[in-house]
């Protein structure tokens, strides 16, 4: 139990894909203009790594290592979660309506989001089992929806301020991006202090 | 031998997940309304909201689901959207009649005094809730451009401190009026009629001594209207589109020039 809240805690915190490990710095620059358009695409994330780990870590398990094809890894798990993906939106618009309007614009975009690959990979190199892997991924895309959200806050006080000229638009989101990151370094060794 | 099996395998995952989708996009498929596809195409989609809905989409999805609701409501397309979707539902439009969005404020950076220089956050609400920004008149335009950012249509520009609504690329969905937080901007019927461009309700000393053009509330106009649609309430003159023919009297003896034609 330690061991997963462990796992939890330093892929929400320490490891953070965004904002420590630069996986995924596309829709958070992105879809990080506003709060609840950042909420939104934080929960999708979350919904797609959870999925995208139960498909693919049996995939790795059953299929790649038993043929010894470990090196086919990246396309076949690219394949299967953009499918999966997919699927998941035919059945949203199908059974699920109301979630589908409020998700929907996000799913295609995450479909082959380097995040998602990064934790699907990041997990089997590791060595995780199945259910720490499913552990590993929640935490990742809590991670991932809390730095949305906060860059989110972030940006909207920098929207209003009035930079120089050269500073105005991308580079000063850039610099407050990396401002929040630097921030989030400050976590590093916390966990082992508090789990370890 | 390798390379045989990863490509087999490689192969049968890729058709497994193709015929998953295939058999899913077969079963699953979402029956869409072709009365709501018929009824967004008639619509504009400038999703500016004036109907009342959430966008184009919302609105045709609420006309196919209710025929109950009034196929009028979309300001940018007018009659004729409002007559295509009729057709498209098949009963008679009523067409609401055209509206467009006018700044009730003609004080720009030229015309009306400052009391101090304002270097707050660049938005209009905010320079309002600063002792109400620069200006020496706290009724007008701030000039900020909380319009401006609103507008679906670029019809705003902000000249001499001052917002301008450009009347032929204004559709009239009062995003703007809602928009500005002291109120200057008020949708009018899209006619030629005399306008007060002026929102201040302060006594006319009070007025000039903050700006040139404001309406010091004299009543000539009201006195010279051979229609009787000026009346003056709260020492602000305000003509009655319904009643004004545009004959432009009132502009004509208006000692301040806060009455204007505007022609549509």
């Amino acid at each position: 139990m330690t061991k997963l809240l462990a796992i939890l805690f330093a892929s929400v915190l320490v490891n953070n894909y965004t904002l420590v490990k630069f996986l995924g710095i596309c829709p958070f620059l992105g879809v990080s203009k506003k709060v609840d358009q950042a909420t939104g695409m934080g929960i999708a994330v979350i919904f797609v790594m959870l999925v995208a780990t139960a498909a693919t870590w049996p995939i790795q398990t059953f299929l790649l290592d038993r043929f010894n094809l470990g090196y086919l890894q990246t396309i076949v798990f690219i394949l299967v979660i953009a499918a999966l993906v997919q699927f998941v939106e035919i059945v949203l618009k199908k059974y699920l309506p109301a979630l589908h309007k409020s998700l929907g614009i996000y799913l295609p975009l995450i479909t082959t989001n380097c995040a998602v690959l990064g934790v699907t990979i990041n997990n089997m190199t590791d060595g995780y089992n199945f259910l720490t892997s499913m552990v590993s991924s929640l935490g990742c895309g809590l991670g991932f929806l809390l730095a949305m959200v906060l860059f989110a806050g972030v940006r909207s006080r920098v929207e209003e301020a009035i930079p120089p000229k050269p500073f105005s638009g991308i580079p000063i989101t850039l610099i407050s991006a990396s401002i929040v990151s630097l921030a989030f370094y400050g976590f590093a060794g916390i966990v082992t202090n508090i789990f370890g | 031998m390798s390379i045989l099996t990863a490509t087999i395998l490689v192969g049968v995952i890729g058709l497994v997940c193709a015929l998953i989708l295939v058999i899913a996009s077969h079963y699953m498929a979402v029956k869409v309304n072709e009365t709501e596809l018929a009824i967004r195409a008639c619509l504009p989609g400038a999703n500016c909201g004036a109907c009342g809905y959430s966008g184009c989409d919302g609105y045709a999805a609420a006309l196919a689901a209710d025929s109950t609701i009034a196929a009028n409501l979309c300001r940018p397309g007018g009659a004729e959207a409002a007559e295509k979707i009729a057709a498209a539902l098949g009963v008679t439009a009523s067409v609401a009649d055209p509206v467009s969005a006018y700044v009730r404020c003609s004080g720009d950076c030229n015309a009306r005094g400052q009391i101090c220089h304002y270097e707050g956050v660049q938005t209009c609400s905010a320079a309002k809730l600063l002792f109400g920004g620069g200006s020496a008149c706290t009724f007008g335009c701030l000039g900020y451009g909380s319009c401006v950012a609103v507008c679906p249509n670029n019809a705003i520009c902000i000249e001499n401190d001052i917002a301008h609504i450009d009347p032929r690329r204004c559709v009239g969905c009062g995003l703007c009026a809602k928009a500005c937080p002291n109120k200057v901007i008020t949708l009018i019927p899209a006619k030629n009629q005399s306008v007060v461009t002026c929102s201040s309700q302060l006594k006319g000393p009070k007025v000039k001594a903050a700006c040139k053009v404001g309406c010091i509330g004299c009543t000539k106009c009201a006195k010279v209207c051979p229609a009787g649609a000026v009346t003056i309430e709260n020492n602000l003159a305000r003509v009655d589109p319904e009643k004004c023919t545009g004959c432009g009297v009132c502009v004509d003896n208006c000692p301040t020039g806060a009455i204007r034609a505007y022609e549509f």
